[in-house]
């Protein structure tokens, strides 16, 4: 029964790819897929290099720390950070008492809710509290920051090329794609999936934030330090989890040229395995 | 067992068996330093996380209790009771002989220096961890004039000392300090 | 069953005595696993993976309760459940990254253990039942993995969930009612979020009964090997206890250091970052794929473009793609020829390579986008696969002709002549 039938199926299945493959070879020939702008003139991340990188690689605080000050003046107010409390910040090598005073003079305040009148107020953060959302209510809608470099390829890079990609749309595109051009409201940006995005160029010039440790604030140096930070606030563990890999590796590599040799040792006087 | 026996009797010498022997135990041995070491995060996993350890410390504006008041308020996500004594409820707590407590204390002890009206408890029962009444307004205070749990009847008085009822001790008085006169931080 | 010389169970002191007495566990342990289980001497590593497929199995349900006691099955906090283990639990992001890359690790192991059993033909008699267990184990887990991948409640978890179910909507009449059923509404939400909590989390526990009677059934005509050449005397098997569990444990420790790197050095490297997104019922990801041990399968699927007569093309690949395993089912019996092993077929070896090599480039094909050439790569593909199984094997298997066997797994481990000694004076061994 077997034999017989499972020729059949077999062959069933066979056909029936064949009739699919043939339709999709004949329309490929017939109406070979258009070109898009996106496929043309979309790029990959730059080639960027931050302190965490590697198996060695370490959060470098002074730079977490410049890139949670342009967060804080150039990307907080449109952009949420949900996922990170206050207290975190600690690990940015801040003190407690800078962690409480950033959370109080932080703009965004806590919503709060009176059950008992029903009214809506404010109050300030305090350390516990986690990054208040933000709203936008203009063109577009900023994602929240929290995971952004974990939820896109090649996350640090990404951010980095976006915020330094901005240019005018290149006269090539238009003549090729005439349909393509930038919406009015929109930003061309070969880094964005779709090329045109609404956020405007958030990065304007030299000198927009003041590092407090004297570093020159390029427009490099901020979209660095700004992507640092958000690979921070996407894996505040990745120090520990290194360090605690390096402690699991080598205990489990003697562990295993430990357990070779018993292997070795039981099977001495077996020939062959 | 021609098996058993080839393992044991393969000819090596005295000292070649416990060569093959110690590493043999230092491979079971390292396996079992491991397995152990794995059950240090399976354990810690169930302690309390970040978030709520975050929690550990509250601060609280006491400007609008009035002598005689006492609000509930939440610290570790337990009810914490703080009176505004009045001086009827001082001269109360100590003239009590403390040699007659279950649990002996003076209100001093229970208070802070020059703050003896401000009484901070934990709102919970030493008893079985009920929370007592008597901080609500309308409460009964029991018969000691504090509080009184009503799941088995004890009773506090007015400096939250356990005065009657099963409870076998006083209410805890959690770590605080006064960051300024009107804030209390608890924790 | 055993071979008449397996060791036999003694209890070393009056309490395992007593034990014996009232409940034999240890002496159930020592002949299923221990010095009691007789196996042949020349498993080479591929026999390695049954092992350690238990071993993530005990893994995964480990971390899996452990991540239960802070995950939340709720639509609204599902995804901050997530972050929550990650950022703030003790060691949440350890425990974490090792269920989701020990659910790669335990397909990893199980291919590679599916695969050593289609080269070894371990399927043949007397061993289908052992084979028929293990493919519905597959079916288990990929059920169970694909529930998982759900769970954190990402844009792939969302749409994950909505594109298989829409399988089931292919299916004439029934469909539609069956694929809002299995969701408990017409997307996925919180219905189809919590149903698949608590499925996930009961069927390993289903998967670890099958996988008892699939080891049952494994000691009934013992475990295969190299040559497929029956056990015939002693000296053709060691006592599992020491010389396999020593072996096992070496294998365990390479599994475990290749498992640690990916763990601790790219723990998303096998995730995808649209699944760092929470999930969005209006916004379909530009590229949706499934986990990379589903990419194979996903291939097959997508390969039917065209309808076929009155079979519409969504039905034709789903009807495909469950083929695909289902046809796992029928093998011992497709597969005629009375030599087991790869080693000695040499027709058979050149399409066991050939099957490899279809199923890596469907799996590249799965995971890429749905465009040419990937298209219509995976329609070439897919017709090798299921032509391989319900064609070329059978046929294989009756014009082959196979090269000589080894009298017995001894002669093929010391060679004829210390075989013959041996055969002459069995205590000598």
């Amino acid at each position: 029964m077997v034999r017989l039938f499972g020729p059949l199926v077999g062959l069933f299945f066979a056909v029936a790819l064949l009739w699919s493959f043939g339709n999709g070879a004949y329309t490929a020939i017939t109406e070979p897929a258009a070109p898009t702008a996106e496929h043309e003139f979309h790029l990959h991340p730059k080639e960027v290099h931050f302190a965490s990188d590697g198996a060695f690689g370490k959060f470098d605080k002074a730079q977490l720390q410049r890139g949670f000050q342009v967060y804080k003046e150039v990307c907080s107010t449109c952009h949420s950070m949900k996922h990170v409390a206050f207290r975190d910040l600690a690990a940015l090598g801040y003190s407690e008492a800078e962690v409480k005073a950033i959370a109080k003079e932080w703009g965004a305040k806590q919503p709060t809710f009176d059950p008992k009148t029903g009214e809506r107020a404010e109050r300030d953060n305090i350390p516990s509290d986690y990054f208040p959302t933000v709203y936008y209510a203009g063109q577009g809608v900023p994602p929240d920051l929290s995971l952004i470099t974990k939820a896109r390829h090649d996350g640090g890079a990404y951010v980095h090329s976006l915020l330094t990609g901005y240019q005018e749309q290149p006269a090539e595109l238009l003549k090729k794609f005439p349909d393509a051009k930038t919406p009015d409201g929109l930003y061309y940006n070969p880094y964005f999936a779709n090329l045109n995005l609404a956020m405007p160029a958030p990065l304007t010039g030299e000198g927009q934030v003041t590092y407090s440790d004297g570093t020159k604030a390029t427009v490099d140096q901020m979209a660095t330090d700004v992507s640092a930070f958000l690979i921070w606030t996407a894996e505040p563990k990745l120090d520990k989890r290194k360090q605690t890999g390096w402690a699991v590796l080598g205990f489990l590599l003697v562990a295993t040229v430990l357990a070779y040799l018993a292997k070795k040792n039981v099977w001495a006087d077996k020939k062959g395995e | 067992m021609a098996d058993e026996a080839s393992i044991d009797t393969s000819g090596v010498t005295g000292e070649g068996v416990r060569r093959r022997d110690f590493i043999n135990i230092a491979a079971v041995s390292f396996a079992g330093v491991g397995g152990a070491a794995v059950l240090l995060p399976l354990v810690s996993q169930m302690a309390p996380s970040a978030d709520v350890l975050a929690q550990s410390s509250t601060e609280i504006d006491i400007s609008a209790i009035q002598p005689g008041q006492a609000i509930k308020a939440v610290f570790r996500k337990q009810p914490v009771f703080i009176r505004n004594l009045t001086p009827e409820e001082i001269a109360a707590a100590e003239k009590v002989d403390t040699s007659s407590l279950r649990d002996p204390q003076t209100l001093e002890e229970r208070t802070k220096e020059g703050k003896t009206n401000w009484l901070i408890t934990m709102g919970v029962c030493t008893h079985l961890g009920c929370v007592p009444l008597g901080a609500g307004e309308g409460e009964v205070k029991g018969e000691f004039g504090g509080y009184f749990c009503p799941c088995h009847g004890s009773s506090y008085d007015t400096a939250a000392r356990i005065r009657k009822g099963p409870a076998p001790k006083n209410l805890e008085v959690p770590e605080y300090a006064f960051t300024s006169d009107t804030v209390v931080k608890i924790g | 069953m055993s071979f008449p010389w397996a060791n036999e169970y003694k209890p070393a002191n009056g309490l395992t005595q007593w034990l014996d007495e009232k409940l034999p566990l240890p002496r159930f342990v020592y002949n299923a696993v221990g010095a009691g289980y007789p196996v042949p001497r020349n498993l080479n590593y591929m026999w390695n993976f049954g092992v350690l497929a238990g071993f993530c199995l005990v893994l995964q349900i480990v971390t899996g309760v452990i991540l239960a006691m802070h995950y939340a099955a709720n639509a609204g906090v599902a995804f901050d459940s997530v972050e929550h283990i990650m950022r703030d639990v003790n060691w949440g992001w350890m425990l974490r990254y090792a269920h989701a890359n020990g659910a790669s690790a335990f397909f990893v192991v199980v291919y590679l253990h599916i695969f050593r059993g289609f080269f070894y033909s371990s399927y043949k008699a007397p061993r289908e039942m052992i084979w028929l267990l293990g493919v519905v184990i597959f079916l288990l887990m990929m059920a169970t993995a694909f529930m998982g991948y759900v769970l954190p409640w990402g844009q792939m978890s969302f749409w994950g969930a909505k594109v298989i179910t829409g399988l089931f909507g292919a299916i004439p009449v029934v469909g539609e009612p069956l694929q809002v059923w299995l969701l408990g509404g017409y997307a996925p939400d919180n219905a189809a979020l919590n149903r698949f909590f608590s499925l996930h989390f009961l069927l390993p526990f289903v998967i670890a009964g099958v996988i008892i009677l699939h080891i049952w059934a494994l000691h009934i005509p013992g475990s295969s090997n190299p040559t497929g050449v029956e056990v015939k005397q002693e000296s053709d098997t060691v006592p599992f206890h020491p010389y396999y569990t020593a072996k096992d444990g070496f294998g365990l420790g390479i599994f475990l250091l290749i498992y640690c790197a990916v763990l601790f050095f790219a723990p998303n490297m096998l995730g995808h970052p649209d699944n760092y997104i929470p999930a969005n019922p209006l916004s379909t990801p530009a590229h949706i794929v499934p986990e990379w041990y589903f990419w194979p399968f996903y291939a097959i699927l997508r390969a039917f473009t065209s309808d076929f007569f009155f079979i519409p093309a969504k039905l034709m690949g789903v009807l495909a793609m469950f083929s695909a395993i289902l046809v796992w089912f029928f093998l011992p019996w497709l597969d005629t020829s009375p030599v087991r092993s790869g080693h000695y077929r040499p027709l058979f070896r050149k399409f066991f390579w050939l099957l490899l090599i279809d199923v890596a480039v469907l799996g590249y094909c799965g995971g890429a986008p749905a465009a040419e050439p990937f298209v219509m790569i995976s329609q070439i593909a897919s017709m090798y696969y299921f032509l391989h199984f319900l064609v070329i094997l059978p046929i294989v298997s009756s014009i082959e002709k196979p090269e000589p066997l080894p009298f017995s797994i001894t002669e093929a481990v010391l060679g004829k002549d210390e075989s013959a000694v041996l055969n002459a004076n069995p205590a000598a061994a």
